[in-house]
């Protein structure tokens, strides 16, 4: 019933809707800007940073954080939020070391074995926020020291390493990091690191998933508004319990590329992984003016973290400093994705 | 004497310009009807008149003097006090009664001044013998009932020493005697000449309390007059900007089986159960007062709350135990809080409209876009749903667009029965229309409906047989040629108007220290 008008005869409008014309522009490319003048920015401070050695450096880097991420980006979809995949992370790496180096496994048992016991922790998680209906922040929360209790007591908090000596005291660790295991953190493919790969693809058919099948478009619709979906016919606690269980295998498959990268099972690997994770997904919202978790945009946001980690440690900001410029840039993201003018509401 | 006018607002957002030149005035001990469909410009008007949007162009005036609001605690300092149509959003539902309705006191002394509560409570007693209602004082506002709720804000209003009060669809969610109470508490407002603007869209109300009123259409007014000088199709027809033709009650051949049955539905909310019977093309009407059931009957039948019960469908015995049973025994349902339950305002029009029928949009498991924008845009034309395109989201529709999604997400499907509930709340006269054509159309196709609803003059358009609930039973069964207004009406009310009001006061004074 509103008609558009004819703007020639409001001089006023007009000038509004340039000013409106510059805040949708900067909320579609705002990050996507922000990423480029990053870029420059660095390439500009040190010559080595544009240099293709650096380049798959920085991939590389993002990769484990990445894999948290799309993770994450599932359980905010469905409206959720997983604060647990730190902590599966570390589980899966001392998982995976565990079994070849004291348990002297295969590989595919090695692989096997984590991915279920993330999947197992998305089951409780959706247990306890589906079921029991505990709030999401709340619930993932208590898993995420249970989870980290279990890890630390199984390892009783010694790190896992090829040859070390056996926590019981009997005698050297049977087991090593085997080679085909290595390759998954440290291999290359025609010069591109292997984890970059796994990265690319699964960031390529997660985006065809939840895009272009139903299951995707459920998701999104269940996050959308539970009541309306329901009603709707959607099985929207199916679709929750999948997003934690997914969120869950994600993170045990990022434990396991971190265990095979450092070719150590290193307890509370995972720690700093759950708020870069976090990070990256919502920095996400904002690339293109999404406004909603989308994994092209997890990824855009693993990107710029990574680059921004791996500019100021060639500018010699010491690390402590470099959570500073990460709040930075999510809270310039968020603003990007949150600031509306009065009028859009 | 006081008067508040409004000279050539304008007002746009972005490209849609949604107040053109618009002249309004009110005076004192007037109520003043703001009348226009949906999308109008009443709701955008009375918003800038109670500061919470800014005007882009225009002049208001408060006695002659230019005045401008930049936020609603400035109009409420010039005596603009708004009765919201959203109560819950201006209440704060966790403090007591006596809080909210002495706030304005809380929010303008010292923060570390002392609170004497003998004087709140008085004060509190005052305002509320001022709207006549009893309410306990120290119950939480979260367990006021909601016309306890709008009395609260009245209440609230008159105390901040306002010249003019806007309410915004005020009787929408209250019961006839309730309704009864307002319009007191309007007529003794009007009394010590305080000036009211009253946006609604029942005509009987309008006639009944308005002075004078001032129709809008597209964001312009078109007309303003006594209200005795405009005759209700009048009225409808400058709001519409044509004449309506009227959908009187056609008689249809009714088919002769059964088409919906349910047995001993336990509802647990009312703790009663349910059973019904609809025929081929029937249109069976439930008609209620608020409070009476009627939704929670209707999300029993649709299996969204835990049931138990016998459901046949064309004669088909169906196990109910969710949302989606429902569906896949071919049962459709369109919720009454629409927003919050019947559409996905986030989501585009076509995702809306595919989503019950998802599956055969999505053959493998693969989504097919192109064909769920095709079958939107038939749709959109078909139903008349104003959209720019499939993709626009349904937060950008109005009230009466979205229910048309809202129904016709379920056209895709092949349903037998439709449970309607309340589907023509919030939109305007010319969408009510195509509500009902679309309800005929359906039962032409031999469908079953049950038409949940508390307007009683739309059953008597609509439905072939109306049963009357109260309480959680149905406890009065008639056909359309029986039926009346007042005689739903009395069932409605517990089988006597007079007996139902001594109750309900007696309810309210019985809830008083």
């Amino acid at each position: 019933m509103k008609q558009p008008i004819e703007l020639n005869n409001y001089p006023q409008a007009e000038k509004r809707d340039r000013k409106e014309g510059v805040i949708d522009f900067l909320m579609k490319y705002g990050t996507l800007i922000a990423l480029g003048l990053i870029i420059i920015f660095f390439s500009l401070m040190n010559e080595q940073f544009l240099t293709y050695g650096n380049i798959t450096d920085i991939l590389r880097s993002i990769s484990i954080v990445t894999l948290v991420a799309i993770g994450v980006t599932f359980s905010m979809i469905v409206g959720g939020f997983d604060l647990s995949v730190g902590s599966t992370v570390s589980l899966a790496t001392v998982a995976s070391a565990s079994l070849l180096v004291w348990h002297s496994q295969e590989l595919l048992v090695v692989l096997v074995v984590p991915l279920l016991l993330g999947a197992l922790i998305g089951l409780i998680n959706s247990f306890i926020v589906v079921k029991i209906k505990i709030p999401d922040l709340i619930g993932t929360l208590a898993v995420m020291y249970i989870i980290n209790g279990v890890h630390l007591t199984y390892t009783k908090g010694y790190s896992i390493y090829s040859n070390m000596p056996m926590p019981d005291g009997s005698g050297t660790a049977p087991g090593i990091f085997i080679p085909a295991f290595q390759f998954i953190g440290q291999g290359r493919i025609f010069t591109i690191p292997f984890p970059v790969i796994l990265m690319v693809v699964l960031v390529a058919l997660v985006h065809v998933f939840l895009n272009y099948t139903k299951a995707g478009r459920l998701f999104y619709i269940t996050g959308g508004n539970k009541e309306a979906a329901r009603l709707s016919g959607v099985p929207v606690d199916r679709y929750r319990t999948y997003a934690y269980v997914i969120s869950g295998v994600f993170a045990a498959l990022a434990g396991i590329v971190l265990a095979a990268r450092i070719g150590t099972g290193q307890v509370s690997a995972g720690d700093s992984l759950l708020m870069d994770g976090v990070a990256a997904a919502l920095i996400g919202y904002s690339v293109f003016g999404a406004g909603k978790p989308n994994v092209i945009g997890t990824f855009i946001g693993a990107i710029i973290i990574g680059i921004l980690l791996n500019g100021l440690t060639m500018m010699n900001v010491p690390y402590y400093a470099q959570d500073i410029v990460k709040g930075g840039i999510l809270v310039g993201a968020l603003a990007l994705t949150y600031f509306k003018t009065k009028t859009d509401s | 004497m006081s008067l508040l006018e409004v000279r050539k607002i304008s007002k746009s957002f972005g490209q849609v310009q949604v107040l053109k030149d618009v002249d309004f005035s009110v005076k004192a001990g007037e109520v003043h009807a703001l009348l226009g469909v949906n999308g109008a410009g009443k709701s955008t008007l009375v918003k800038i008149l109670s500061g919470d949007y800014t005007k882009d162009t225009g002049k208001i005036q408060l006695n002659g003097e230019e005045v401008s609001f930049k936020n609603p605690a400035e109009a409420k300092k010039n005596g603009i006090a708004m009765v919201v149509q959203e109560v819950d959003t201006a209440l704060i539902s966790n403090l007591s009664v006596v809080e909210n309705l002495t706030l304005d006191d809380t929010l303008s002394g010292s923060p570390f001044g002392a609170v004497s509560w003998k004087k709140r409570k008085r004060k509190a007693v005052e305002l509320l013998q001022r709207v006549n209602k009893k309410i306990d004082l120290n119950k939480l506002v979260s367990q006021c009932s909601l016309s306890e709720k709008q009395m609260i804000l009245i209440a609230r209003a008159s105390a901040a020493n306002a010249s003019f009060i806007i309410f915004d669809e005020p009787t929408a969610p209250l019961s006839d005697s309730e309704t009864k109470q307002l319009f007191e508490v309007i007529a003794g407002l009007k009394n010590e000449g305080i000036g009211m603007i009253y946006i609604s869209h029942r005509m009987n109300e309008i006639k009944k309390i308005a002075d004078r009123l001032t129709i809008m259409r597209d964001g312009k007014v078109v007309d303003v007059q006594k209200t005795e000088d405009l005759s209700v199709e009048e009225i409808i027809s400058k709001m519409l900007g044509k004449t309506l033709k009227s959908a009187d009650y056609t008689h249809r051949e009714l088919g002769s089986k059964i088409a919906f049955e349910v047995k001993d539905v336990k509802v647990p909310e009312t703790g009663s159960s349910f059973s019904l019977k609809v025929k081929e093309g029937e249109v069976v009407g439930i008609a209620g007062l608020v409070g009476a059931g009627k939704s929670e009957t209707a999300n029993a039948l649709f299996g969204a709350s835990r049931t138990k019960g016998s459901w046949l469908i064309n004669g088909i015995e169906k196990r109910i135990h969710s949302p989606l049973d429902a569906i896949h025994a071919g049962i459709s349902f369109v919720p009454e809080e629409r927003r919050k339950s019947g559409i996905l305002i986030d989501f585009s029009v076509k995702d809306n409209l595919s989503l019950p029928a998802i599956k055969s949009f999505s053959p493998y498991g693969w989504l097919q876009q192109n064909k769920e924008r095709d079958s939107a845009l038939a749709q959109m034309k078909e139903l008349g749903i104003s959209a720019s395109s499939p993709l626009t989201l349904l937060k950008h529709l109005s009230g009466g667009n979205q229910q048309k999604v809202s129904i016709g997400k379920w056209l895709n499907r092949e349903s037998s029965v439709f449970l309607f509930d309340e589907p023509t709340k919030g939109i305007d006269v010319g969408a009510k229309n195509d509500v009902f054509r679309l309800i005929a159309s359906l039962a032409e196709e031999k469908k079953g409906i049950v038409y949940f609803t508390s307007e009683f003059d739309e059953l008597l358009q609509i439905a072939d047989r109306i049963l009357v609930m109260y309480d959680g039973e149905i406890i009065e069964e008639l056909t359309n040629a029986e039926a009346s207004h007042e005689k739903i009406m009395q069932a409605a009310t517990g089988g006597n108007t007079v007996e139902a009001t001594d109750r309900i006061e007696q309810l309210s004074s019985s809830g008083k220290a």
